[in-house]
């Protein structure tokens, strides 16, 4: 379980990015509701955190598709493989992420550091 | 309906397939496409396949486990419509009769008049151009690139980051200047020298010379570039010759209403073929960026379903990207709206900065160059109370 921050330093609306290795992007939905997904998108190397939080979607901000924050599940091209979900835990006023044990859907190009 | 035929096997006809079925329609859908191809995504062609960073198969415009029923027809081209009938001639000799017609065949890179049977002399558009190119380029020391927009500055960059001697060769004063106004285009320019790319600005070539391949271009003012391949990202007309006598309303594209409803009910286009009307602007045009087509497709299936009634959300304003070296570069609106332009942040000289194109006090384009969060927080900023043409 990884510590992401306080939860009261990511307000509704906003994301945060997980410098780890593959970097990890949280968001805090305009409804109260924590997600956490792969921060990459799976078309390209863009960084999700950067990009358009609307209801429990993620727009990429580089090429506009939509990955569904519940699933990872991508709505139109130029994406077409899911994002890997991560699960959350709010413990103490903390929000902590659980990485996924499921192999990351990297675009092509991108490498875990350990492996580049 | 029972069957309706998509012409154009792009992201276009791809993306208004999907949406024809995503919006319940559950008969016969056929798809033409002139490309033996599946669909694949262009914008790649000129950057990472380009540069080899990324293969064929990345190209892929279907994921994996895609099953819309689609009956695909590739490597056939669709070369008579009679709409009011709705039935299609195809170049293999058969017909094809539908109960709605979406047309999606895209443009065709324009041409240098004159080079026609010189080896060495490219166009990008298609994939087979790409693989064409890629493979000279290979074996190449020289490149001339004749035109400063999207396709050719993708390509200098490419070439040079690919280890070429690049010379790009603009007749306006800066490259992209059409698009994001003079005063950003020169600061981008500088881009592309500081990374080696020799622009020419302000001149015409006149010829390319050389006997059964290329090995120069000449120009307007008497200089003579040797090279050995030459690019020409001079623009596209769209796919529209074959619809002439089909009793469509033909300008410059398939002309449209705002929801992509052609002159004949029954038949719809979109993507970069079709000219559709803007209420804003009083007038038809074609918008030919990626997003349009991905926007506008859904549009269009529900046009096709409802028979014309379905009410179209207003465009959003047209947004748009490009990657050239290590810069991302990203706009949205219309610059030639504008009557200021002001840097917001960062440093043009710094290579990260954006820009914002102001009617008034009304922000009517933004231009992020590195500046990709800042953006993204605009361009909702601009599709959420969208731009009205001055």
């Amino acid at each position: 379980m990884i510590p992401a921050c306080p939860l009261a330093s990511l307000p509704r609306g906003e994301a945060l990015r997980l410098d780890v290795d593959p970097p990890i992007a949280v968001f805090h939905t305009d409804d109260g509701e924590i997600f956490a997904i792969d921060d990459t998108c799976t078309h390209q190397d863009a960084s999700l955190a950067d990009g358009w939080l609307e209801g429990c979607e993620v727009e990429c901000p580089l090429h506009a598709s939509r990955f569904d924050l519940r699933t990872g599940q991508v709505d139109a091209p130029p994406a077409k493989r899911p994002v890997r979900t991560h699960e959350v835990v709010v413990e103490d006023d903390t929000i902590y992420v659980v990485p996924s044990d499921a192999p990351p859907n990297l675009p092509p190009g991108v490498t875990l550091k350990g492996q580049a | 309906m029972n069957t309706v035929c998509v012409v154009g096997a792009s992201l276009a006809g791809l993306l208004t397939a999907r949406a024809l079925r995503s919006q319940g329609y559950g008969g016969r859908l056929v798809v033409i496409g002139e490309e033996p191809h599946r669909p694949y995504d262009r914008p790649p062609l000129s950057k990472d396949f380009l540069k080899g960073a990324i293969g064929e198969a990345d190209l892929a415009l279907e994921g994996e486990d895609e099953e819309p029923g689609i009956e695909w027809r590739l490597g056939v081209a669709a070369t008579r419509l009679d709409a009011t009938a709705r039935r299609l001639t195809l170049s293999d000799g058969t017909s094809l009769a539908a109960d709605g017609v979406v047309i999606a065949t895209g443009a065709s890179a324009r041409t240098l008049p004159g080079t026609e049977g010189l080896a060495g002399v490219h166009t990008l558009r298609t994939l087979d151009d790409a693989r064409a190119l890629r493979a000279d380029l290979g074996t190449a020391r020289r490149l001339v690139v004749i035109g400063g927009g999207f396709i050719g500055a993708e390509v200098a960059a490419t070439a040079r980051e690919l280890g070429l001697d690049v010379t790009l060769v603009e007749s306006g004063p800066a490259p992209l200047a059409g698009v994001i106004g003079l005063t950003m285009a020169q600061a981008l320019a500088g881009l592309h020298e500081q990374r080696g790319v020799r622009l020419v600005r302000g001149v015409q070539v006149t010829e390319v010379t050389g006997a059964d391949r290329a090995d120069g271009v000449r120009l307007s003012d008497g200089t003579h570039l040797p090279t050995d391949v030459v690019v020409a990202g001079i623009g596209a007309v769209p796919n529209i010759a074959w619809l002439r006598g089909s009793g469509l309303e033909l300008g410059d594209g398939v002309l449209c209403d705002e929801g992509g409803g052609t002159s004949v009910p029954g038949v719809v286009a979109v993507g970069d073929c079709a000219a559709w009307w803007d209420p804003a602007r009083g007038s038809h045009h074609r918008i030919e960026h990626w997003t349009g087509a991905r926007q506008r497709s859904v549009v269009a299936a529900a046009s096709l379903l409802s028979g014309g009634t379905a009410r179209p959300e207003p465009a959003r304003p047209a947004y748009f990207w490009s990657d050239q070296f290590d810069v991302k570069i990203q706009f949205i609106g219309h610059a030639r709206d504008a009557d200021t332009v002001t840097v917001e942040e960062g440093d043009p000289a710094g290579g990260s900065f954006l820009a914002v194109y102001r009617r008034g006090d009304r922000p009517v384009a933004v231009l992020g160059v590195n500046q990709v969060r800042l953006f993204t927080r605009w361009r909702r900023h601009l599709e959420t109370a969208p731009v009205q043409a001055g």
